[in-house]
């Protein structure tokens, strides 16, 4: 009986924390399937037929399509800029002796402890006087490095776990280094390297502040700046917004589904003696 | 197959020196054994054969040529670990034919290579299983294939049997000997385990604290021991090493401590006086009922391992071991009579052996 009440209390503690974490997330999803007249019906209906018209709408009024490649650009390639830069600079952690990796390492961490607010007037001067404002690279270089401090953690811890003996029996038979890195401890490391690889991109997708200084040309801008900047003098356009708010959030629940499946832990298992 | 040539190799870390100035030949297609105590420093020594750590001192010398400055790949050397460092991503095919395909190899070239090596093994039936579902034993065969598949100029081999159970690894062991008159390649092999390397290797090198003790075949090592580790740390139950003098009784010199005496033959005259050591092996001391000149000693302890029995002796407070037969009986407490063939001691002066 104890154990029965054990388990439910844990289940109640469970569901809420869900709905907690969901309700705006259904609240949105279900607005932007809605038709204008349902979005401002009160009280709310929850379900409701599926309607496109806010997709519709957004996608041939608000051109949303155009943030949408922006953001599949800036957030793609700083994610493979990242984790190419954070595999090699993670491996080299991973093999250093392990004080000086770790000084290192509580020094990338450090510089990841800026508050936002105060580099992002630096930035936008480095990226005015190289020309850079309203361009990709503009926007991608300042996500590199803020997502690099969290790459290079999560995938030194990774292949810190990496037995050297593999990595020794590859350069015997014919790896270099960078050989084995990439044949061997890479392919074995997936998990972390996709980890890092979410996180990063997850950031980037999701990032507003930056990307609303620097990109003020609404050709360049990504999805959360043309959210925001859909809202008019006079109008609020909810339909819309949440059609948006799901077009941007699927890529990434989707992301993270397939992903999933990837991460397997264990992979490594069976290499060693055991 | 070559021959590899260690000179003056000396290695340090941090403060620890690993190895100091070894010096070792492997001739061609020989089987040699590097032996001794964890941290003595035999990985190390072939992590550098393999270029996989480089030495402070020394250098690296295969058919001559020196391989300092050679890379791990271009080394052609194969190596065996003591964790077999399978690639887990990979099927047991794959991982026989990673080396190949960094070296070049054409496709039709690796699958004959890789089918060739599994028959030779008996693992055709396991070519597309992953690391993973095999046994320990498996896992072995597959780690010695990826290394025998390369034809390398040298197989080093990292305690590859101390993962195996007991009776694996003497089956193994066996198998291992065979393969070696097979192929006839060049074995650097690193254990800690002695019967290993008695049974393996032509040649075996004792290492203690980063220094070859000895380096000879089995029967040298363990016949003529050169000091006192090797004499106690090959052979089981270990030899009995007593500290004692040398002193001239009618005109012979014989050994004394301050329990027993013992006759010698052919001691060298300087070292009347001399403070030695006295080895017996275990085996070398007998009981007897006769009425030659014994030791009396008294029986503390019998351990029975089967095929023959050891017993645990005193003479006064001088203990020691000795081997009987499987069918002996004593029993603790009892008073027995040894006799010691004076032919079978080695004398050890500082440690070291005196002929």
């Amino acid at each position: 009986m104890r154990k029965f009440l054990k388990k439910l209390g844990f289940f109640i503690c469970i569901t809420l924390a869900a709905i907690f974490s969901l309700a705006p997330f259904l609240l949105f999803v279900s607005s932007a399937f809605k038709t204008q007249t349902q979005v401002t019906a009160i009280p709310p209906r929850w379900l409701q037929a599926g309607s496109l018209e806010f997709f519709h709408s957004a996608i041939a009024r608000h051109g949303i399509l155009q943030y949408l490649m922006n953001s599949i650009i800036v957030a793609g390639t700083a994610t493979l800029v990242t984790i190419s830069l954070g595999t090699l600079a993670g491996y080299a952690l991973a093999r250093l002796p392990r004080r000086l990796a770790q000084m290192i390492l509580m020094g990338i961490l450090a510089c990841a402890m800026f508050p936002q607010i105060a580099i992002a007037g630096p930035i936008w001067r480095f990226m005015r006087f190289m020309g850079w404002l309203n361009t990709y690279q503009g926007l991608i270089l300042p996500y590199v490095s803020l997502t690099l401090p969290l790459a290079v953690w999560i995938l030194s811890l990774f292949f810190r776990e990496m037995p050297e003996e593999l990595e020794s029996a590859a350069r015997v038979d014919g790896c270099t280094r960078l050989g084995a890195l990439m044949r061997v401890i890479l392919p074995l490391s997936a998990p972390g390297v996709f980890t890092a690889a979410i996180l990063s991109f997850i950031y980037a997708w999701n990032e507003f502040f930056l990307a609303l200084l620097i990109m003020t040309d609404p050709l360049k801008q990504t999805m959360p700046v043309g959210i925001a900047l859909f809202q008019g003098e006079h109008t609020i356009p909810w339909g819309e917004i949440a059609a948006v708010s799901f077009i941007t959030t699927a890529p990434l629940v989707l992301m993270v589904l397939l992903f999933q499946r990837r991460i397997v832990t264990g992979l490594s298992a069976g290499a060693m003696k055991g | 197959m070559a021959s590899l040539r260690l000179k003056g190799i000396s290695k340090r870390f941090g403060d620890v020196v690993a190895l100091s100035k070894v010096d070792l030949y492997v001739e061609e297609g020989e089987f040699c054994v590097l032996l001794g105590p964890s941290g003595c420093g035999k990985s190390t020594l072939l992590q550098i054969v393999a270029g996989l750590t480089p030495q402070d001192e020394g250098s690296v010398l295969v058919d001559g040529q020196p391989i300092d400055q050679l890379t791990p790949r271009d080394r052609d050397v194969a190596m065996v670990f003591q964790s077999y460092a399978l690639y887990p991503h990979m099927t047991v095919a794959q991982n026989l034919g990673f080396g190949l395909r960094m070296r070049g190899l054409t496709k039709n070239m690796i699958e004959k290579r890789v089918l060739e090596m599994a028959s030779l093994l008996g693992i055709q039936e396991l070519l597309n299983r992953r690391p993973k579902e095999l046994s320990g034993g498996q896992r072995q065969r597959v780690a010695m294939g990826r290394a025998l598949v390369r034809r390398p100029k040298l197989f080093l081999l990292d305690e590859p049997l101390s993962n195996l159970d007991a009776r694996l690894r003497v089956n193994v062991r066996l198998e291992l000997k065979k393969l070696h008159e097979q192929i006839q390649g060049t074995i650097l092999y690193v254990t800690h385990d002695q019967v290993e390397a008695m049974t393996l290797g032509d040649k075996v090198v004792v290492m203690k604290e980063g220094r070859g003790c000895q380096i000879d075949p089995p029967e040298t090592i363990y016949e003529r021991p050169a000091d006192t580790f090797v004499a106690t740390f090959i052979g089981s139950p270990a030899m009995n090493l007593f500290k004692g003098k040398f002193a001239r009784s009618k005109g012979h010199l014989i050994f004394f401590n301050k329990n027993f005496s013992l006759n010698a033959v052919d001691v060298p005259s300087h070292l009347e006086g001399a403070d030695v050591e006295m080895g017996i092996r275990p085996e070398d001391i007998k009981v007897t009922h006769g009425r030659e000149k014994t030791l009396g000693a008294k029986v503390e302890m019998i351990s029975n391992v089967g095929a023959e029995k050891y017993i645990h002796a005193r003479i006064g407070t001088t203990s020691l071991t000795l081997r009987a037969a499987r069918e002996a009986f004593f029993q603790a407490g009892e008073m027995i009579s040894l006799v010691i063939d004076p032919l079978k001691l080695h004398i050890f002066q500082k440690g070291k052996r005196v002929e």
